[in-house]
């Protein structure tokens, strides 16, 4: 069972950039692409802990903000020679508005 | 002592010869070198570069005065041979007599000069010398100056392009259907002629001159159909004739040129010629890279080696900064050749190779020119091309199937394949130098092996050649493409930028083919910074593309908050300012509040959340944001000057605001950092500054290039000004040289260094049209930048930077 919660509209976020949305295990970065995909991971770096969503959006990737890390928002993972992954979270997007899983962000916040 | 050798002409081929000669046998001869010009030998070719204000003439003397010492040569500069004696052995030139062993004549071309009336007219000039470059500039600087050229081909076209690139209204005058209709064909012709138009210069073509009027200089140019054109100079460039009158005079052969046979010497065995004033095989060449030929050959001779010179193949790139075109070999029609021609109308691009029996015979390219030297060798070769006929057209590039990048196609040539035409160098030279010399840079290469060392056209191949051949030793920023996103380098998107008149991001990305979607976070800020400063007021700036210190105009930290720095000019505040910076620290419980090494104060730990706030009631007080974060003008540090320190020469707090308010806002590749010293103790530490002014009794001594970050570097002096007024001026046109030139991310160190400081000083200091050019051109996008960035998001601006997009599962929800 997932348990979709709706966190705003596509159109609040600007093309190649991001918003944040507070959870209970920290702020997770919800990015939408040049071409309107849309794409949720958490905002903090492997690295050290940059905001992931204070970095510049390219293709479907972000470049951290901090040392310039590059992950891919599809699978998190750290692109290039750095080593990392951040989580990502699935998102439904239905018309205008974006919903998150949010039984998985609970999930992990119970952990 | 060694033999007496007495050279006529200190030209582009005597100078090679001598090169030659002295690295085989640098003893056997002691040398004179008789030149008409007042100077020694130079890089003719670059005369266009330095017509247009590129490069100056200290760029292109290729031989000075010390390497002449070194060798021992016996310099009559600005003397002319008047008469060779054969039997007496013995040269002469106004007073001078000098007698002989052997005797080169490398006397070049004189220009043609059409004979109609008003042809010795004060004003009517041709382009071969540098008095004429001279005369040309100084006819440029007064105002709405109008200059004639006539002649379309190559010099009368690199010379309008460049009097135009001088600020003059220019009228091109050609008698044939189309421009340089000995190397293009109409097609390109057309092209060509639209790029230049499109450039303000007027371009008549089947132009028949019928005299030149004025009464006792120049004033127009009038034409068989009636047509006049006003001009205060007329630029000749209809041809050139071999010079050979003194060679005629001495009863040896002489045909259209002086006559040579394949060792290079005359129908007197012990006068040797070469250069542009021979024949030879009945060709008179007019290009240097047969030249150089010529030179290596009569050194040869001159030492007792075997040696022929061969009749050459020849290609030609016209010079014209933003213009690519090349032509080679024969592309007149017939019945018995084949053309394949590509046309991309869009983008300018018209390619046309010409087949005969299978082999190309001529190519015609123009707005794409890097295959060029591809279809030029395999002409040279003679090589069948019916397997790639198909894809010929497409270029190196496309041979093979799978498109290989500029790298993998230089790798791809053959080992004898000609790298660079002007002076016959073929890669197995550059790369066997590049190899057993340890040679690391593109100057390397140019000194041992002359490859891009005349007109350049070749530099990108050389690069490339480096590049491959040292694989990632070589990394200067000059080949380096942007990003992985393109293969161009910073430079040639800019120019292209320019150009093409590309004014948004996708139109760079499209036109200029990137490889990714949306560009990376490398390129996509440098692209957003080229745009802006290339059209301000047209291009609306990219937040997306901007690093996040500057979408949000604070600093980010390490812990993900942001740092607030407030402009405080020069240095200067007051119990205002800082009451209202002590009670946002309160207010808004702000951490850490610090003094910054550049004379203001930096308020760390700021929420993001809390900015809007924070810059709200800094307005409040009167203050804007200090970009702190910005590739912009940071700080203009001053000490306190004439206004209470006992040293002090001048108000330098006074002038520091002044900059410091007249050039805030400006974007800039990378950040600028100023300042002012009121005397030589120099307390505001402006010798290592970006642009730093130390301030004396006379006035201003303007300092730049300074560094005291990652690298330490003094600053170098750019001129001394007398007044405020004129140091105001003189430091915002540097400023906006810079914009204009510098690539993302490099300081005005390193772009100095790059550029040369003194192109620096000739465009801002010496010449004051174009220091008043640059100086306005800042002033113009400034009317655009000078708004204060936190203001604006006080009134709501990117609010959703600010606030997150929604909260869920909190415990502070839960709770309520
Ligand atoms: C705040 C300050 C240090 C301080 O507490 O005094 C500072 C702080 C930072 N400097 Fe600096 N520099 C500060 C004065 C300097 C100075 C001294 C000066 O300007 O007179 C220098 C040497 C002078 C020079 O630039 O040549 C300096 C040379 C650098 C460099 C090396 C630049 C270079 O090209 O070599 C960097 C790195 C960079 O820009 O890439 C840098 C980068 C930084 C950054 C932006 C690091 C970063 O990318 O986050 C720091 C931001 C901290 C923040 O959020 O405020 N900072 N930095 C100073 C702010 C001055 C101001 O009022 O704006
Ligand atoms: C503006 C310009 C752009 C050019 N661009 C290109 C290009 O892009 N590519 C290319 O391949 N070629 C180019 N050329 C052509 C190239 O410069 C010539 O082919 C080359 O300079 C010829 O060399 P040379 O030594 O034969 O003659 P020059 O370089 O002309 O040297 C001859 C010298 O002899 C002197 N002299 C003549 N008579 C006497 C005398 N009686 N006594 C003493 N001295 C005498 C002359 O004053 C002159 O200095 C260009 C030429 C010009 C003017
Ligand atoms: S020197 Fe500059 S960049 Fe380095 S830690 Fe200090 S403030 Fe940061
Ligand atoms: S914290 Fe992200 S790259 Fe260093």
């Amino acid at each position: 069972m997932t348990d979709w919660i709706a966190i705003g509209s596509i159109n609040d976020i600007p093309r190649r950039g991001a918003r944040c949305v507070k959870s209970p295990i920290g702020t997770i970065a919800v990015f939408r692409t040049v071409d309107d995909k849309v794409y949720a991971i958490e905002d903090r770096c492997p690295h050290r802990g940059g905001p992931l969503s204070q970095g510049i959006v390219h293709g479907a990737q972000v470049t951290c903000p901090l040392h310039n890390w590059v992950f891919s928002l599809e699978t998190g993972e750290a692109q290039g020679a750095d080593e990392g992954q951040v989580r990502t979270f699935a998102l439904r997007l239905e018309g205008e508005v974006i919903y998150i899983d949010a039984d998985l962000a609970m999930a992990i916040a119970a952990e | 002592m060694g033999e007496k050798l007495v050279v006529i002409g200190a030209g582009m081929a005597s100078g090679r010869m001598l090169e030659y000669l002295f690295e085989a046998d640098p003893d056997r001869y002691e040398v004179t070198l008789f030149g008409a010009e007042p100077r020694g030998n130079y890089n003719r070719i670059m005369l266009s570069p330095v017509l247009a204000g590129e490069k100056s003439y200290e760029d292109i003397v290729t031989h000075d005065a010390a390497w002449y010492a070194e060798h021992g040569v016996d310099c009559q500069f600005g003397k002319t041979i008047t008469r060779i004696d054969r039997a007496a052995r013995t040269v002469y030139a106004d007073g001078v007599e000098t007698t002989f062993d052997k005797l080169v004549v490398a006397t070049g071309s004189a220009p043609f000069i059409i004979p109609i009336a008003g042809k010795d007219l004060p004003g009517v000039m041709a382009f071969r010398d540098l008095d004429d470059v001279n005369r040309m500039v100084a006819a440029a600087e007064r105002p709405n100056a109008r200059a004639v050229v006539i002649g379309g081909g190559l010099l009368g076209l690199e010379a309008a392009a460049a009097l135009r690139n001088r600020g003059m209204e220019v009228v091109v005058l050609h008698l044939m259907g189309h421009l340089m209709e000995r190397q293009l064909d109409p097609a390109a012709g057309y092209l060509l002629q639209r790029e230049l138009e499109g450039r303000g210069i007027k371009i008549h073509c089947k132009a028949q001159t019928k005299a030149i009027l004025g009464e006792d200089r120049v004033e127009a140019v009038l034409l068989e159909d009636g047509t006049v054109y006003d001009a205060d100079i007329v630029v000749m460039a209809v041809g050139i004739r071999p010079e050979t009158r003194i060679a005629t005079d001495a009863g040896l052969q002489v045909e259209r040129g002086i006559v040579v046979d394949d060792q290079m010497r005359t129908s007197d065995p012990d006068i040797l010629a070469l250069g542009e004033c021979v024949e030879h095989q009945g060709v008179v060449y007019g290009l240097v890279a047969p030249l150089y030929d010529m030179a290596k050959v009569a050194a040869k001779t001159l030492t007792g080696t075997e040696a022929a010179f061969k009749p050459v193949q020849t290609a030609t790139q016209l010079k014209v900064t933003g213009v690519n075109l090349y032509s080679a070999g024969d592309f007149a029609e017939a019945d018995d050749r084949e053309e394949i021609v590509l046309r991309d109308a869009s983008v300018g691009v018209y390619k046309r190779v010409v087949l005969k029996q299978d082999k190309i015979i001529g190519a015609v390219l123009y707005g794409e020119t890097g295959d060029g030297a591809w279809y030029f060798d395999l002409l040279k070769r003679g090589e069948n091309v019916t397997e790639m006929r198909d894809t010929l057209i497409f270029g190196q590039a496309y041979q093979g199937g799978a498109q290989l990048d500029p790298m993998a196609a230089v790798a791809a040539l053959p080992d004898d394949a000609e790298i660079c035409g002007c002076n016959g160098v073929c890669k197995s030279t550059i790369t066997g130098a590049i190899a057993e010399k340890g040679l690391t840079s593109l100057d390397d290469v140019r000194s041992h092996t002359k490859a891009s060392a005349s007109c350049g056209t070749c530099t990108g191949l050389v690069e490339q050649l480096l590049a491959a051949t040292l694989g990632d030793a070589y990394n200067p920023a000059a080949v380096q493409p942007m990003c992985p996103c393109t293969d161009l380098g910073h430079d040639d998107v800019r120019r292209l930028i320019v150009a093409k008149g590309l004014k948004s991001m996708p139109a760079v990305m499209q036109e200029l083919e990137w490889k990714t979607s949306c560009g990376c976070a490398k390129c996509r800020p440098a692209l957003n910074y080229y745009l802006l400063s290339t059209w301000p007021g047209e291009y609306e700036d990219d937040n997306q593309s901007r690093f996040i210190n500057e979408r949000v105009h604070a600093n980010i930290q390490k812990d993900g908050t942001y740092s607030v720095v407030p402009r405080m000019w020069g240095g200067l505040t007051n119990s205002r300012e800082l009451r209202a910076i002590a009670d946002v620290a309160d207010k808004f419980a702000i951490p850490t509040v610090k003094v910054t090494g550049g004379q203001r104060i930096d308020l760390l730990g700021v929420k993001k959340e809390d900015l809007p706030a924070v810059w709200a009631d800094l307005n409040a007080a009167g203050m804007v944001s200090g970009a702190a974060y910005a590739k912009g003008l940071r700080t203009v540090k001053t000490c306190v000057g004439s206004d209470w320190c006992r040293f002090g020469t001048q108000d330098s707090t006074g002038l520091g605001v002044r900059i410091e308010k007249f050039m805030w806002g400006s974007w800039t590749p990378a950040k600028v950092k100023m300042a002012v010293s009121g005397c030589p103790r120099n307390c505001a530490e402006a010798t290592c500054k970006d642009v730093g002014v130390i301030c004396v009794d006379s006035g201003y001594e303007i300092h730049f290039a300074g560094a005291a970050g990652l690298d330490i570097k003094g600053t170098e002096v750019l001129c001394h000004a007398k007044t405020e007024d004129e140091a105001m001026e003189i430091i915002v046109a540097l400023t906006q040289l810079y914009r204009e030139q510098g690539r993302y991310l490099e300081r005005i160190y390193k772009w100095a260094k790059r550029v040369g400081s003194d192109s620096i000083k000739a465009n801002v200091v010496d010449d004051l049209a174009k220091r008043r050019h640059y100086f306005e051109r800042f002033v113009y996008s400034q009317k655009f930048a000078q708004v204060d960035p936190w203001q604006e998001r006080v009134n709501g601006k990117d609010a959703h930077e600010f606030a997150a997009l929604a909260e869920f599962g909190m415990p502070q929800q839960a709770a309520e």
